[in-house]
């Protein structure tokens, strides 16, 4: 036994000295932990945030590129500039660029990009942002001139999204397994399950100022491997680690935790659609049921901030609603009793796999248990959750779930008629399309806070909070963004000290 | 048994040692591993009873705002990531764990017993075809019959409990046969059958009551085996269903937490440990105790 001990000791202390050896070693390259793999790494086709996260101004580029501070600044367009109205926009592209296939990047692929993602059989996330395009145009090679059918103030910023990506007319089939774009970095290798790697394109018209020659993605699941991945030296950061694991990190000297907010909201979806949850007091019960501070601290340990709303503090507008349907067992058991619901109410409840979900649910079950609600819990995978709840086709069979919607600015969402909630109010979508159409800053946020107090007081769904994004780096590491507006992971600006 | 040939040729009407019962149970008490493991069987099910009338505090109770908090007066054990009682957690999980074993070998055992029975007593092909079926039954573990009725039906403590309960109707049916078939090679069993009795009627009265021991003792190490797959299943989602309390959910539920603390994860560990542990030494146990040709040596 002590024998083993010992050599169990000595491998140990071997593989610390070790260790500032290998820093040392890879001055150029990093290793970054990620919970989900990506399905593909076409981020046009599939809605799946990990591919955004992998290729987004890294391997694909975009017109324009969402700052840290959520601030819009040019990528492939140099420039941009906008009709009065709001409806026209017309970009100037950069010259000179090319993508990874040699071929040049013009006004066409910008087209064939934007025509692609609005075509009738596209699965782009953003599909109805491009379907909204009156027309997308180019009078000459480094110009693209987009008509929206509406009043669009934000257009720069939406098509900075991994939605937007400018693919390459040719290759654009086989991107979702051999991306060609005309970002900073090439796919290496891909070993399904396990890691990506991303090599620095030699070709890039900036690549002397691209730092890492290599950035290999490692996927990892499960919270307690994530924190022994980035304890052994074995991933160098850690965007969006699971919750859980943060704390150990914020005392060791060898890492920087970084506490970014985010454009998210982490809401309980309520299925307006099913009797008795088409009665807004059985819905106000529901959320004068869920005490959103015991929710924060048990199912994101604190990570989060209360919204009341589906709007995010510090956006165009925003106002706090929290205070609209506030935490009150006894007001929510009088409201049931109010809408003639016998108790216990029987609900189902599905959770999807993150940490926010599965333990938000057993609180969440817990608190309206207490109000004589009896939600009954059910644990699904992502690709059930999507087919049995979400999707805009499938049967949205469900009472209750728990998701957070990580897309900046999706108000939008709620006015579409098949969304998952159900709401479908006529006076909403009038003032949504009131909102758009407005293109002075003061009007548009005196309507948004309208906005977000309708579904306050419409209990449209159980607004619990805005997540925060936790990131664990190695202390030398340099140039990791803070404030994530999105998810994506900037490469370009990584580097070692 | 008034069977007159029986009778006349002075053979027994059945094997079973007609031993008092006193003899058993002082033998019994003088066997270490029969009473460790029927001490620790004894105290698992007693927690489980207790939490049907008692706990330290409310298993199901959330407090985020004392969760993680260390062993004291008021949490022996401290508290999990939800801040409930780490005590009454075991408590009432062991109950889904009780429930989940007899429930799984209870069907095991009686569809096995049944299957192996008619096997030995049948023989021909509807031996062959109970067998091959049984072998391939036996080919799909619980985990994996399990994961696939949980894809059809979705998770949850009955399909666990079915999953195990699956698996295990081939280990009797095995168990059941041999022995059986050993049985109706004795000569009671030829007399039995020349005194005109039909092979449902010596399958009763003479082939179960012997072979019931041995299956007793099987059951006590199928018991302790279908404790592991229910908190292997558990662990895994596929169980006992949340807020429903049980070892194996509350070992995945200490994952996560490793790093901050570990004996989250040692307490449901050692409670597992402990049922199985108590239920191998008291199949063990009954294993020596039962067995006529042991208890002559003795």
């Amino acid at each position: 036994m002590l024998k083993k001990i010992t050599i169990v000791a000595l491998t140990a202390a071997f593989a610390a000295a070790s260790l500032p050896a290998l820093a040392q070693g890879k001055k150029d390259s990093v290793v970054m932990g990620m919970t989900l793999e990506p399905p593909g790494l076409d981020p046009t086709n599939a809605a799946a945030a990990a591919i955004a996260e992998v290729t987004l101004y890294n391997v694909y580029e975009t017109l324009t590129k969402i700052n840290e501070d959520g601030s819009v600044l040019p990528l492939l367009a140099e420039s941009w500039t906008a009709s009065p109205d709001l409806k026209t926009y017309t970009f100037k592209l950069r010259k000179g660029v090319k993508f990874h296939n040699g071929e040049p990047f013009d006004s066409a692929a910008v087209k064939f990009s934007f025509e692609r993602n609005a075509a009738a059989n596209s699965t782009n996330k953003d599909k109805s942002l491009f379907q909204s395009f009156e027309s997308v145009t180019a009078p000459d090679a480094d110009t693209i001139v987009v008509a929206v059918k509406y009043s669009e103030p934000n257009l720069p910023f939406l098509l900075g999204q991994a939605s937007g990506s400018i693919v390459e007319p040719k290759s654009a089939a086989t991107n979702v397994t051999q991306p060609v774009g005309t970002g900073p970095y090439q796919l290496g290798a891909w070993v399904k399950g396990s890691s990506i790697t991303l090599n620095k394109w030699a070709d890039y018209r900036n690549a002397s100022a691209i730092k890492l020659s290599k950035v290999s993605i490692r996927f990892i699941g499960d919270p307690a491997a994530q924190a022994a991945a980035l304890l052994s030296g074995d991933v160098d950061a850690f965007p969006r680690i699971a919750t859980r694991v943060v704390a150990q990190f914020k005392s060791d000297p060898r890492f920087t935790v970084l506490i970014g907010g985010s454009k998210a909201k982490t809401i309980v979806a309520i299925n307006e659609k099913k009797k008795p949850l088409d009665d807004v007091r059985v819905r106000r019960a529901i959320l004068a049921a869920i005490d959103r501070k015991a929710m924060i601290d048990g199912a994101v340990e604190g990570f989060g901030t209360p919204i009341g709303s589906f709007y995010t503090p510090g956006s165009l507008g925003y106002v706090d609603t929290t205070g609209i349907n506030p935490y009150d067992p006894e007001k929510a058991k009088k409201l049931l009793a109010e809408a003639g619901v016998t108790t216990p109410l029987e609900l189902s409840l599905k959770l999807p796999p993150p940490p926010y979900a599965r333990q938000g649910g057993e609180i969440l079950a817990a608190q309206l248990a207490k109000v004589g609600i009896n939600a009954k819990i059910e644990n699904v995978e992502w690709a059930q959750w999507l087919s049995q709840v979400f999707a805009p086709n499938s049967p949205h069979n469900f009472d209750l779930t728990i998701v957070s919607h990580v897309e900046p600015f999706d108000l939008v969402k709620i006015t579409e008629p098949d969304y998952y909630l159900g709401y479908n109010n006529e006076a909403f979508n009038g003032l949504y399309k009131q909102i758009v159409s407005t293109s002075d800053e003061a009007g548009r946020a005196k309507l948004l806070g309208d906005a977000q107090r309708m579904l306050a007081t419409d209990a449209v769904a159980g607004f619990l909070f805005q997540p925060q994004w936790p990131t664990v780096i190695s202390k030398k590491l340099k140039g990791v963004w803070k404030e994530v507006p999105q998810f994506e992971n900037d490469f370009s600006a990584w580097s070692w000290e | 048994m008034s069977d007159p040939l029986t009778a006349a040729v002075g053979l027994p009407t059945t094997s079973v040692p007609s031993r008092p019962a006193t003899g058993f149970w002082r033998r019994a008490l003088r066997h270490r591993s029969f009473v460790l493991g029927a001490a620790l069987v004894c105290l698992v099910i007693g927690s489980a009873l207790l939490s049907l009338v008692w706990t330290p505090w409310p298993a199901y109770e959330i407090d985020i705002a004392s969760k993680l908090k260390p062993p004291s007066f008021s949490h022996w054990l401290g508290t999990d990531s939800f801040g409930r009682d780490i005590v009454s957690l075991l408590l009432v999980g062991a109950r889904s764990t009780i429930l989940v074993g007899i429930i799984a070998v209870g069907i095991g055992l009686t569809s096995g017993v049944c299957f192996g029975l008619l096997a030995a007593a049948r023989k021909g092909w509807t031996e062959e075809l109970i067998m091959r079926m049984s072998d391939f039954t036996f080919a799909f573990p619980a985990v994996l019959s399990a994961i696939m009725l949980a894809a059809v039906v979705g998770p949850g403590m009955l399909t666990s409990i079915t999953a195990i309960g699956i698996f295990q109707i081939p280990i009797f049916v095995r168990v059941t046969r041999g022995s059986a078939n050993a049985i109706w090679a004795r000569e009671f069993v030829l007399a039995a059958r020349a005194s005109g009795k039909g092979g449902f009627r010596i399958t009763i009265e003479h082939v179960l009551p012997n072979i019931l021991s041995i299956l007793i003792v099987q059951a006590t190490i199928q018991f302790a085996l279908a404790i592991l797959a229910e908190a292997a299943l558990s662990y895994l989602g596929l169980g006992t269903q949340p807020p429903q309390p049980s070892w194996g959910r509350m070992l995945n539920d200490a994952q996560t937490l490793l790093f901050q603390s570990p004996m989250l994860a040692v307490y449901p560990g050692a409670a597992i440990a402990v049922a199985v542990l108590g239920l191998n030494l008291l199949g063990d146990g009954l294993r020596d105790l039962l067995d006529p040709r042991l208890a002559r040596e003795r």
